[in-house]
């Protein structure tokens, strides 16, 4: 199949037997939600009800902060009864409306263009912008900015995300296999929009059948490929997906895939922004995995945003054992939560439910400078050179050594015998890093 | 609802490997070697070994029972050690040298500079370096060789006439790269003569008996071949990794091809350089001492820059040094360059435009 790949990368057990299997099911309407006003990167929506309001199901509830932002929807009928602090999915605590369901799931009008394919690319942003869509793959960026090239940059490709490398996550898998139809459209929207010329799906290789089943669409479609590539992981991480099947490095220090004339989204943002044109229909649901080796019966589940994550593991049949820790997000990039009374948010693409065992922790040791990290990052860095300036205070050294292009993928974490939290300390290098830059 | 959950940051699964694990691999992989020395030296070289290991082992454990430091003996590291330690011993030595090579090795080798991951250099050539120094004879005299060795080296020489008396005697009680050092340096024979002796020395047959460990030698340097399955078994577990040997070992390779030779440049056979890689302690060297993960550089330049380095300093000494084997002073001294190394190697970031 002529695989494409990038340097670097581990092999993790992909463990997505657990739910590959699983149809997407339709959870039923939660009897509360919560939806906090950051789901995205950028500054946070601003409210636009108040307690007691009566909301539909679709009815926007918070502003865009600016630009670099995005409005906010309801995704049930009810009403709000709380402004106030919620648990958030990257294990922070995030102002945000709770609504209590009436339990009729009033909609607000949705239209239907069916010759939406017509409209002016300038229109198409617009409804996109105002459905609140946000990259569903994890980080969040708002699309609409995405698809806002500044002056002088111009796009060729628009490439979508069908990578999904993180280990036990399957919901981009299943959504390639069931709407397959609706991300093909996504996409050509996403191509209009930006006048790119060229498409691309990237698939990794242990999904044979979401690749066939997009060739055979696409088989007609001369300027979109399907780009089978190299399981192994971070293989979903942008300029790596950028890399494998463009041959484009996005420039370190900062570059963006625009820097490449090339945008990168995920395959179930293709099928938002579809709705969006199409329907005018906002971004109040996706799909996630609840997945785990103790979880009764794993899924694949078509989820309103902001249903707990209680919620979710509910309608899996709880837990076989005792839970040892809760990951919202994949295993590698997620976050670990103390609480299950926390909603999932537009980026939530997995809930993963660990026993005592798997959370074990195990101390650090010291560096042996075996060089395993230094083999496998996917940015060609010095993993542990990195942590051990940031464990000195020295961030001029960690910011020379690249700690700002790290893409925090995990991979050097995953192979140090060491134990080494070398993700924590670059993340501790971050912080620094940008905190000296504004000074 | 009230659980909390531990927390922790990502990734939340890890590979299965740990330090202990690189290094109880890494002692499996020695054991063949061991086997091979068993089989032709008989049970003193277990002795020899397990001398040596207990000694590294009780070492590091009372140093850090001193240094009130967690006991970390377990993880098999100094167990490495001591047994590396005697691998560089002819099996005709007394019980104490192995006691005393692994001392030295952990105590100034290793736990002076802080222990595991801090030391700068090689704890077990450190303490090989010490006891050469310290029992010339013990460790580089007694070479015992094998019978068969015997045969080979006296076959090197069958059919040479006007050879001086003394010639016989040195070749068969030389170790085989003395005897290369010899016949390079010997003004008692002609060029030409040394030339033939070369090219016998350096024959296929040999080659094979260095190969599969029919000679005589150090304790773990005597087979080529269990040496390399223990290295294929650790490069497949992805523990060494292949450019610091490859680079030391082709090093070699091709300078003792285009110098090794007695009449000038290009004048070895190609075989010639083969003898070298496979006496001596390259092949224990370039696989299981300069792949130290400790004292070895990080990055992936810097080790083909080391395994260059080490090959060529290895060259240096056995042509033109005054010992006929150089492999561990050779690490030892690329040892010091390694952080000087991996400064100036730093690779470029993923996208980084040249400047």
């Amino acid at each position: 199949m002529g695989l494409k790949t990038f340097s670097g990368g581990i092999h993790p057990h992909d463990n997505k037997v657990y739910s590959k299997d699983k149809k997407i099911e339709i959870l039923p309407i939660p009897q509360k939600i919560v939806i906090p006003l950051s789901q995205h990167i950028g500054s946070p929506s601003k409210p636009i009800v108040q307690v007691g309001d009566e909301v539909l199901a679709g009815q926007k509830i918070a502003d865009a902060g600016g630009f670099v932002s995005i409005p906010m929807h309801s995704s049930i009928s009810g009403k709000v009864t709380k402004l106030a602090k919620f648990n958030h999915p990257t294990g922070i605590t995030v102002q945000g409306i709770e609504i209590t369901g009436d339990g009729e799931d009033k909609w607000v009008e949705l239209s239907d263009d069916t010759n939406y394919m017509d409209l002016p690319a300038n229109e198409m942003k617009d409804r996109i912008s105002k459905a609140g869509i946000c990259g569903m793959g994890g980080a969040g960026f708002p699309t609409h900015v995405k698809l806002s090239p500044p002056e002088g940059k111009t796009i060729d490709t628009i490439i979508l995300n069908g990578v999904e490398c993180e280990p036990y996550l399957t919901a981009d898998y299943r959504i390639m296999l069931e709407q397959t139809e609706d991300i093909i459209s996504g996409l050509k929207i996403l191509m209009k929009v930006v006048d790119a010329k060229n498409g691309v799906v990237g698939i990794e290789a242990n999904k044979p059948d979401a690749i066939k089943i997009f060739k055979n669409l696409l088989k007609t479609e001369k300027n979109i490929k399907v780009v089978g590539l190299h399981l192994k992981y971070p293989q979903g991480a942008e300029k790596q997906l950028i890399y494998a099947s463009t041959k484009r490095k996005v420039p370190s220090k900062g570059g963006l895939p625009m820097d490449v004339k090339v945008v990168v989204q995920n395959v179930g943002t293709a099928i938002a922004v579809y709705e969006a044109v199409r329907y005018n229909k906002p971004l109040v649901e996706r799909v996630i995995t609840v997945s785990g080796k103790i979880v009764k019966d794993p899924k694949n589940i078509k989820a309103r945003i902001g249903t707990y994550y209680s919620d979710l593991l509910e309608f899996c049949g709880g837990t076989t054992e005792e839970i040892g820790k809760v990951i919202s997000g994949g295993p590698m990039m997620g976050f670990a939560i103390p609480s299950l009374d926390t909603p999932m948010t537009k980026g939530s693409s997995g809930l993963l439910l660990f026993n005592k065992k798997e959370a074990h922790k195990k101390q650090e040791d010291v560096c042996l400078h075996c060089g395993r990290c230094v083999d496998i990052c996917p940015m060609n860095l010095v993993p542990s050179l990195i942590a051990h300036h940031v464990r000195n205070n020295d961030w001029d050294s960690a910011e020379k050594f690249g700690v700002m292009d790290c893409i925090k993928c995990g991979s050097c974490a995953y192979v140090c015998p060491s134990h080494i939290k070398l993700i924590q300390w670059i993340d501790i290098g971050k912080i620094k890093v940008s905190e000296s830059r504004q000074k | 609802m009230n659980d909390v959950f531990a927390v922790s940051a990502a990734p939340h699964i890890k590979q299965k490997i740990s330090i202990s694990s690189v290094m109880w691999q890494v002692v499996l992989a020695l054991t063949p070697a061991l086997l091979v020395g068993i089989f032709f030296f008989g049970i003193q070289s277990l002795l020899l070994t397990l001398y040596a290991v207990v000694a590294a082992v009780s070492t590091e454990a009372l140093i850090q029972r001193f240094r009130k430091v967690p006991i970390t003996v377990s993880d098999g590291s100094a167990v490495v050690t001591g047994i590396l330690v005697a691998f560089n011993l002819n099996t005709s030595s007394p019980w104490w040298l192995p006691v005393v090579g692994a001392v030295f090795a952990i105590a100034i080798g290793k736990q002076i500079f802080g222990g595991l991951g801090f030391n700068i250099f090689n704890p077990a050539l450190l303490g090989r370096a010490f006891l050469v120094a310290s029992w010339p004879t013990l460790t580089t005299a007694g070479w015992k060789p094998t019978n068969p060795m015997s045969s080979i080296f006296q076959s090197s020489i069958n059919g040479l006439s006007n050879l001086p008396s003394n010639v016989p005697a040195v070749i068969t009680s030389a170790t085989p790269l003395g005897v290369v050092k010899a016949l390079r340096d010997t003004t008692q024979i002609s060029r030409d003569m040394a030339n033939t002796v070369m090219d016998n020395l350096a024959s296929m047959n040999t080659l094979n008996e260095l190969f599969l460990g029919n000679i005589g030698g150090v304790l773990g340097e005597v087979s080529a071949a269990a040496l390399l399955i223990g290295a294929a078994f650790l490069a497949w577990k992805h523990i060494i990794e292949w450019r610091i040997p490859v680079s030391y070992i082709g090093t070699v390779f091709i300078l003792i091809y285009v110098f090794g030779g007695i009449n000038g440049i290009f004048s070895a056979s190609i075989l010639l350089p083969v003898f070298h890689i496979l006496s001596g302690g390259l092949i224990l060297g370039a696989f299981f001492m300069a792949t130290d993960m400790v004292t070895s550089p990080v990055t992936k330049k810097g080790r083909l820059i080391f395994g260059m380095g080490c090959g060529i300093l290895t060259v240096v000494i056995r042509l033109i040094g005054g010992y006929p084997e150089g492999v561990s002073y050779s690490i030892l001294l690329m040892n010091i360059t390694v952080p000087l190394i991996d400064r100036y190697t730093t690779p470029k970031a993923f996208g980084e435009v040249k400047r």
